[in-house]
């Protein structure tokens, strides 16, 4: 099949106006955060930097922040531990239920998000009779970022094939040794994409954490929810909202760089 | 370099590899190398306790009550069986008009983000340069990192009376849809593209060029190859996308809020159950149409292989 150009011309306009129309709402957003306006009125009436200063100032946001990356960093490390595991399992052996298992790890995404809130609100609250906390969070998100982890690790895995740790073990190494000296190596990368992915998933997280958060417990989404229809409030949103998509920008870097470099040395 | 002696061959009594110390771990190490059922037995056993007991225990119960009820004078939990809330989803009227109103946004939701998500994910998969690739990868995953809440609140402001949707479409006389259901699809279908884009990307991705090109050379025209190579190839991971989008659509209950007006979607009155009426059983019984909607859905397309792909 060749392309005419005609149709590769097509083809990247296309690309390019669905990219502008992903990209105009985050503009607005960016636009919104220097406006005079507290109604998001457009074009904007005037510029001021006062968001951006009250923004840095507000101890709920900045206290809504570290909530959410201890959330997630906990989060993200009993996936990485547990997604390992399965992913091991399920693609090193061949057992009866393999399919359901795998299909078991997928669940608590591919059933929406208010599902497994309402499953764990009602297994916390009602059942176990355990107060909700920022332990139910925690519990909560690792549940559903188990999957980014297992994605990444399996396919890892698949393609590396047992050759080398084969190789190990006919030399003497044992179990241990070789997986720290041979597997996990060549797994690095695999879960530090993974791990980024659960992160990113844990902290954006707000249909689960609504039902799972104890009323003490202020995630930045939760943050975002409470003060997106107060007036005042709406433009410092409009400030975090910024901050996060610049931040963004450094583990996309690096994940780009992790795959690019594995390219290069295939 | 001299060439006398050549190096004496290890005698049988040295061997060039020491003898490993035994050490627990070594032990341990031998025991689980011999025993591939153990090792399994090791490796599962940590993710499916959790995965056992947080997740499919909580989703047992779940359904389980579903099946009781509310006392309506003291709002504590009855566990005795009742069909009440099952009947009542079934049959209410509001319930029917707002399952079917769900699935549409939904269907809807889905069926513009594969139409977006194709085209995209084919450029970048076999049209872009490998440096274009990379930089359009970021371009799509960027947006995933911006919050969920900040993207519908944007949508919010673009759609608003005064908002920049009017303000380019005015002078062609134009008008923005307003809060209500469009709006609920249009922030929908934004929110969830990136979700679909990946998976038909990494999909393409896995078409191997030569057999676009074998196509060419056999005489495929550019959409015979599209309609019997590519299309075939890549389905699972279309599939894959579907997945996400339709099922994060039929439970979202935020942007609906956020941007639909006075619609209501499943969500909501899940989530009205729970928190203002305090109504768990309720609760329980309504989002299980969903569960059912997207068992259903995963069974028609676990053949294809999708579940892989995910």
């Amino acid at each position: 099949m060749r392309l005419s150009r005609l149709s590769r011309t097509t083809l990247g306009v296309v690309t390019a106006l669905i990219l502008v129309v992903v990209y105009v709402p985050l503009f607005v957003v960016l636009v919104n955060s220097f406006s005079t306006s507290t109604s998001l009125t457009w074009p904007p009436p005037g510029f001021t930097l006062d968001w951006w200063v009250r923004a840095f100032q507000s101890a709920g946001a900045i206290e809504a922040v570290v909530t959410s990356v201890q959330v997630a960093v906990i989060a993200t490390i009993i996936s990485l531990v547990l997604g390992t595991l399965i992913s091991f399992a399920l693609q090193r052996f061949e057992f009866f239920g393999r399919d359901a298992i795998s299909l078991l790890v997928i669940l608590p995404i591919a059933l929406p998000g208010i599902i497994t809130g309402i499953a764990l609100n009602n297994f916390f609250r009602t059942i176990m009779g355990i107060p909700l906390s920022i332990w139910t969070v925690v519990i909560a998100h690792a549940t559903f970022c188990i999957v980014t982890v297992f994605n990444n690790v399996i396919a890892r895995l698949r393609r590396l094939g047992t050759n080398l740790e084969e190789a190990s073990a006919d030399l003497g190494a044992g179990v241990w040794t070789t997986f720290r000296l041979v597997t996990f190596p060549q797994l690095r990368t695999a879960l530090l994409a993974g791990g980024l992915l659960a992160f990113a998933l844990s902290f954006d997280e707000i249909i689960v954490t609504t039902f799972t958060a104890g009323s003490g417990v202020t995630t930045l989404p939760i943050f975002i929810l409470n003060n997106m229809f107060r007036p005042n409030q709406a433009p410092i949103v409009s400030v975090i909202a910024v901050v996060l998509v610049l931040v963004s920008i450094i583990p996309i870097y690096i994940a780009q760089r992790l795959s690019g470099s594995e390219q290069q040395r295939r | 370099m001299t060439t006398t002696a050549p190096p004496a061959p290890p005698s049988s009594t040295h061997p060039a590899v020491p003898r490993p110390r035994q050490t627990p771990a070594r032990r341990a190490s031998v025991i689980l190398s011999t025993r591939p059922r153990l090792r399994l037995a090791l490796l599962l056993s940590a993710p499916l306790f959790w995965l056992g007991i947080v997740y499919i225990v909580a989703l047992v119960l779940l359904l389980i009550t579903a099946f009781w009820s509310v006392d309506s004078f003291t709002g504590e939990i009855t566990t005795e069986f009742t069909m009440a809330n099952i009947i009542e989803v079934v049959t209410g009227s509001l319930y029917q008009t707002v399952t079917l109103r769900t699935i549409g946004v939904a269907l809807a939701v889905t069926i513009i983000d594969v139409a977006l998500a194709l085209p995209i994910a084919f450029y970048m998969a076999k049209v872009a340069t490998p440096r274009m690739q990379r930089i359009l990868v970021i371009a799509v995953l960027t947006p995933l990192w911006a919050s969920y809440l900040v993207k519908a609140y944007a949508w919010r402001s673009v759609l608003s009376q005064d908002g920049i949707f009017e303000w380019l479409v005015a002078p062609f006389g134009g008008q923005s849809p307003g809060y209500g259901l469009p709006a609920t699809i249009i922030t929908l279908s934004y929110l969830w593209l990136p979700y679909v884009i990946l998976p038909i990307f990494a999909g393409l991705e896995r078409v191997p060029d030569s057999l676009l090109e074998a196509s060419g050379d056999l005489g495929g025209k550019t959409w015979s190859t599209l309609r019997l190579v590519v299309l075939p190839l890549a389905w699972p991971a279309i599939i894959a996308g579907t997945i996400f989008s339709f099922s994060l659509s039929l439970g979202d209950y935020i942007t609906v809020n956020i941007v639909g007006g006075a619609s209501q979607m499943l969500g909501n009155l899940v989530y009205t159950n729970v928190g203002a009426a305090n109504n768990l059983p309720l609760a329980s019984a309504i989002a299980l149409i969903p569960i059912v909607i997207i068992f259903g859905y995963l069974f028609l397309v676990r053949r294809t292989g999708a579940l892989n792909n995910l």
